[in-house]
């Protein structure tokens, strides 16, 4: 029982190294937003994890919160890379400069 | 207990081939899809767990919202051509992402197999023991929702205004592909008052 769970702990450092590579390799910006999901759920599954661990209901309430989190950055993050296409269609992460006001 | 142990490897390979698909992926159409499947396998991993109302959450919100919000904008964009994955844009960018990825990975294992379960550490049961005096599951986290963490609660309820405004601000059709520009005084859009030839001009846009 306890092997499974470092297994659930080392699945998440897993998933979170393979999102923070993704998110430095891909040039496009709603490529980087799925890896920042990734990485983002691998932190819950942690958290989930630890409150198995630790017996503690907290773990799934911070999942919530990391939720809520999640889903704005994601509608700000697409209004930006709408913002950014309707400039210049194809851009990559480097046209966000073409959001400088 | 070994049923556990067999929904964890089916599900973690799924994990792991999904996250890679993601990545690796050409088409950005294709990297949302195996995203799908990796968020769908976490939810069974929360179940799994005994999180049975996360993983009903994480299937709604993540694989019904979020991945179906940024398929949307893909469409409505029309992303969904190819990337170029071969040409590399900045030299050694991706040997040092793979060093980085290793270095984070390499940590967090080397941890866990040098102290193994006693890398977590903690008091336990602090906040409410799960499964404590029959609660569900979505009866406790409900009830320590509105208790302990209802500030919390408050202010992510701000944040989600915030969120939504700057969405709105962000995503605003700007009048031409230049930066936006100042909003133009009142007198110049047919507060002056009436002289000469002005009047027609603006008969003929109401015309129409």
């Amino acid at each position: 029982m306890d092997n499974l769970e470092l297994a659930y702990l080392a699945l998440g450092a897993f998933l979170f190294a393979l999102g923070g590579v993704g998110l430095l390799v891909r040039r496009n910006p709603l490529v980087m937003i799925m890896c920042v999901e990734l990485m983002l759920n691998a932190v819950n599954l942690t958290f989930v994890t630890f409150g198995k661990m630790l017996d503690d209901i907290s773990g799934q309430v911070i999942v919530f919160f990391v939720l809520v989190v999640a889903a704005a950055e994601v509608v700000v993050g697409l209004a930006l890379v709408v913002a950014m296409a309707r400039r210049r269609p194809g851009a990559d992460a480097d046209d966000l400069r073409l959001l400088r006001g | 207990m070994a049923v556990e142990y067999v929904v964890f490897f089916v599900c973690a390979v799924i994990v792991v081939l999904g996250g890679l698909g993601v990545i690796m992926s050409r088409n950005p159409v294709h990297s949302a899809l195996s995203l799908v499947a990796t968020l769908f396998a976490i939810a069974v991993l929360f179940l799994n767990l005994g999180a049975q109302l996360l993983a009903a959450v994480q299937v709604i919100v993540y694989t019904g919202a979020i991945v179906v919000l940024i398929l949307f904008v893909m469409m409505l964009l029309g992303v969904d051509t190819d990337d170029d994955l071969e040409t590399e844009p900045i030299v050694g960018q991706r040997l040092l992402a793979g060093i980085v990825g290793l270095v984070v990975l390499g940590s967090v294992l080397a941890v866990l197999i040098i102290g193994g379960t006693d890398a977590v550490t903690g008091a336990r049961s602090v906040t409410q023991s799960i499964a404590a005096d029959g609660y569900e599951n979505i009866n406790q986290l409900g009830r320590q929702l509105f208790t302990t963490y209802v500030f919390a609660l408050e202010i992510t309820a701000g944040l989600l205004t915030i969120a939504v405004v700057g969405a709105v601000v962000l995503s605003r059709r700007a009048k031409d592909v230049q930066p936006i520009p100042e909003p133009e005084s009142m007198t110049d859009q047919g507060d002056e008052p009436v002289i000469g030839s002005e009047p027609a001009r603006s008969v003929d846009e109401g015309g129409h």
